[in-house]
């Protein structure tokens, strides 16, 4: 038995790899748009992983450190260290700024890692793609790639300029920002230390109070001056857990005893994902039940299309006698087989559209699949009104009007 | 005819569609988390590395001279201002004596008043002295009664008293006098060594309190960096090793010092070890007081041991190791990293051996199950 399907395709087939070239592309942004969803998601989750850390310290009552500001002093490390359970703690600042190099300047998030041994603290960017990683404790950078800056390049990063040592990849924040990481120390001067002129004027309002500037008390100036002039503060402090130990109990003896307020991995996942991109998920998943709705609408308007244009070789088959399924079964083919050839043109465009947006876009195998498996069916119930309307042909029409 | 069109049909949709199907597959398997990672690797090879500590200080002078009066007074003239040199024993400033000369001349004549008394004091006793002699030669030829010898013997006694109160009221009054001499000496600022005037803390006309400074000087000859080191990198520290000092203000001219000593009192708020580090010469150019420092110490070679960049590092399961490149792919070795250089290169003191082959750089996070590709440069774009 022949293929009607397959010989009314090779009859026009111009026409169809060309439709489905065009449905492939309607196909491909479906993809992309999935892929956004994906990459703001995967952003988050690089943010987390790259942390290295199982547990997060944070100012009490707050969502720190990515989706609140949280802020607790820098020695609240060592008692921590000294919980039960507790694997190895550090000290981690996160500051998102303009970084400078030159002329132009790039947002990126700054992170103060406490120094150590590589791969002994939590916080260190987990691998690198060029370079190495710090090795001095003040003015060496590692950056991430998306950044754009190269091996040896100068950063100004408020008052100090760095040298990028090292270069990773997927080190992000919450929101894409590529992240510039350098030691803890000069991360702390600069979140606090403001510019010179700040300073000055700072020092001139305590000059100009007469409680820190007392004639009988020498000394007390320079003391209160030297006091407002230093930053014993830190945004979180990174909690490893040793191997056997319960996370959450962890967590509990830290919460209970040091008073503060600590997330586990999941809960850090639910504010990620849950509080911070909300709304903007929310947001590409309205797109993306739009674009679903609009592709299937076209898909099915392209099949009914092509049969129409048909519709009188199908009176003919009528005609002579052709079977209601076997042109049921043409139609069907045909639609199925133009889904396909949408899904894979859909699938390449994205997969080699997705580099150069300018956020992540993470192209999903599952999300492929879903995607394979819902335009089938959209193909297929799209066919069925073709169907409908190839059944109800007047087998007259072929020889008439 | 017919058959041989569609054969021709047959095969330019099948030219059509089979680059199509060969593409999906590509970028099925070639993107994603089915694609292979891209990673570099280096073999692990036995080196001498030369560990380094890089610290951050201030210039600061070993000896500095606050230079004040010892009295509450005023200031009654400075002769120097910051900048200049001074030696040892300038006059720098003078307090103001106030009535301090007034109360010298007092004192003089005070002292020239009890000098007068000691003179009374001597007559009346070489008197009484004389009397109780006589009227004790008198007293055994009976010329004279036992009464009236025992009084003279008592005024005697009374004016022995009288001279050495008077003498020792003139000690008194001459003390007094040297101690305002001294004070007037003190009203002079006098330099105690050579040196350079930092600071001028108060002008003429000022009322100054007791030990307050007027004027500060340094050594400049003494001046060095007060280095502080992170005490987790600070291992090897000691006084006599050789520095490399880069100040803030001349980036690029490296000077070269040595550890004068490690404080023995470490910052225990801010993790630091603190080191002082001489200057083999100082700048002719005296760096200002308080300018920062980029401070690099030597440490001796280490012995030859395996060696690694640091990037070949990573954390797996609360141990640290490696990612070795194996025949089935990556696994993750333990290993025990020992010095490190500032250069980046960590020993390796145990769990490798030599000419392994470990993943140094990788286009993501690797982990047990990940499939890799060896490649001599990562192809990563900008992301």
């Amino acid at each position: 038995m022949i293929s009607l399907a397959g010989r009314d395709i090779l009859h026009g087939w111009g026409k169809f790899v060309f439709t489905g070239a065009g449905l492939g592309l309607l196909l491909g942004v479906t993809l992309v748009m999935a892929g956004v969803y994906r990459g703001m998601v995967d952003d988050g989750m690089a943010l987390l992983d790259n942390s290295g850390a199982d547990l997060w310290v944070v100012q009490r009552d707050t969502l720190g450190p990515y989706a609140e500001s949280s802020s607790i002093n820098d020695d609240l490390y060592r008692g921590i260290r000294a919980m039960p359970g507790v694997a190895q703690a550090a000290n981690i600042t996160y500051l998102t700024m303009q970084v400078r190099k030159g002329q132009q300047d790039v947002r990126s998030m700054v992170v103060g890692v406490a120094s150590g041994q590589v791969g002994a603290v939590p916080g260190w960017p987990t691998y690198l793609t060029a370079g190495r990683q710090m090795t001095r404790s003040h003015y060496e950078a590692v950056a991430d790639l998306a950044t754009g800056f190269r091996i040896g390049d100068q950063l100004d990063i408020r008052r100090n300029r760095y040298t990028v040592v090292g270069l990773t990849r997927r080190m992000v924040s919450s929101s894409g920002d590529p992240m510039v990481f350098i030691p803890l120390k000069d991360a702390q001067e600069a979140q606090f230390l403001k510019d010179n002129d700040a300073i000055w004027q700072g020092r001139r309002r305590t000059e100009a109070n007469p409680t820190f500037n007392r004639p009988g008390v020498p000394g007390l100036l320079n003391a209160v001056q030297a006091s407002q002039s230093s930053n014993p503060y830190v945004n979180a402090v990174l909690v490893t857990v040793k191997n056997g130990h319960d996370p959450t109990e962890v967590a509990a003896a830290i919460r209970r005893w040091k008073r503060l307020t600590v997330y586990s991995r999941t809960q850090m996942e639910e504010i990620l994902v849950g509080k911070l991109i909300a709304t903007s998920a929310r947001q590409i998943g309205m797109f993306l039940v739009i674009l679903a709705l609009v592709s299937a609408t076209i898909v099915a308007f392209i099949i009914y299309t092509l049969t129409m244009d048909k519709i009188r070789e199908i009176a003919v088959l009528k005609l002579i006698g052709t079977r209601n399924r076997t042109i049921a079964a043409m139609i069907m083919q045909q639609s199925l087989a133009l889904g396909i050839i949408g899904f894979a043109v859909g699938k390449i465009s994205a997969t080699f559209a997705a580099p150069y947006f300018p956020k992540y876009v993470l192209l999903v195998p599952i999300d492929s699949l879903i995607g394979f498996l819902v335009v089938l069916v959209i193909c297929a119930l799209a066919s069925l009104v073709a169907i409908r309307m190839a059944l109800q042909v007047d087998p007259a029409e072929a020889i008439g009007g | 005819m017919l058959a041989s069109k569609m054969q021709l049909r047959r095969l330019i949709l099948f030219a059509a569609l089979f680059p199509l199907v060969l593409l999906f597959f590509y970028v099925v398997l070639r993107s994603g988390p089915l694609a292979p990672v891209e990673v570099t690797a280096v073999p692990v090879s036995t080196q001498v590395i030369q560990p380094a500590l890089f610290g951050v200080g201030t210039v600061e002078a070993r000896y500095s001279y606050q230079v004040g009066p010892t009295a509450a007074g005023r200031i009654k003239q400075l002769q120097v201002q910051v900048g200049d040199r001074v030696k040892a024993g300038q006059l720098l400033g003078e307090m103001d004596p106030v009535d301090l000369n007034d109360r010298l001349q007092a004192q003089q004549a005070a002292i020239k008043r009890a000098e007068a008394n000691v003179q009374d004091a001597e007559a009346r006793q070489r008197y009484a002295h004389a009397q109780a002699k006589r009227y004790g030669e008198l007293l055994p030829l009976k010329a004279t009664s036992e009464e009236i010898v025992s009084a003279k013997r008592q005024e005697l006694q009374t004016a022995d008293a009288a001279l050495v109160a008077a003498r020792e009221e003139r000690s008194r009054l001459t003390s007094e006098y040297t101690g305002l001499c001294s004070q007037q000496g003190n009203l002079r600022l006098v330099a105690p060594v050579a040196g350079l005037v930092t600071l001028r803390g108060a002008e003429p006309g000022t009322t100054v309190v007791a030990g307050q400074t007027v004027v500060e000087l340094i050594d400049p000859a003494s001046v060095w960096i007060n280095t502080r080191f992170d005490q987790i990198a600070a291992n090897g520290l000691k006084a006599g090793l050789p520095a490399r000092i880069e100040l803030r203000s001349r980036k690029g001219t490296l000077l070269s010092g040595t550890i004068a000593r490690i404080e023995p009192k470490a910052d225990s708020i801010t993790e630091e070890v603190l080191a002082k580090v001489l200057f083999a010469r100082v700048p002719e150019n005296l760096p200002p007081l308080g300018e920062l420092a980029e401070v690099t110490v030597d440490l001796p070679p280490a012995a030859a041991t395996l060696v690694l960049p640091n990037a070949a590092l990573h954390r797996l399961d609360n141990r640290t190791g490696v990612w070795r490149v194996s025949k089935a792919g990556v696994e993750f070795v333990a290993v025990k990293p020992g010095a490190t250089d500032l250069d980046g290169r960590v020993q390796i003191l145990e769990g490798l051996q030599n000419g392994d082959r470990v993943v140094l750089y990788s286009a993501k996070a690797l982990t047990r199950k990940s499939r890799i590709k060896l490649v001599e440069k990562l192809s990563v774009g900008r992301r």
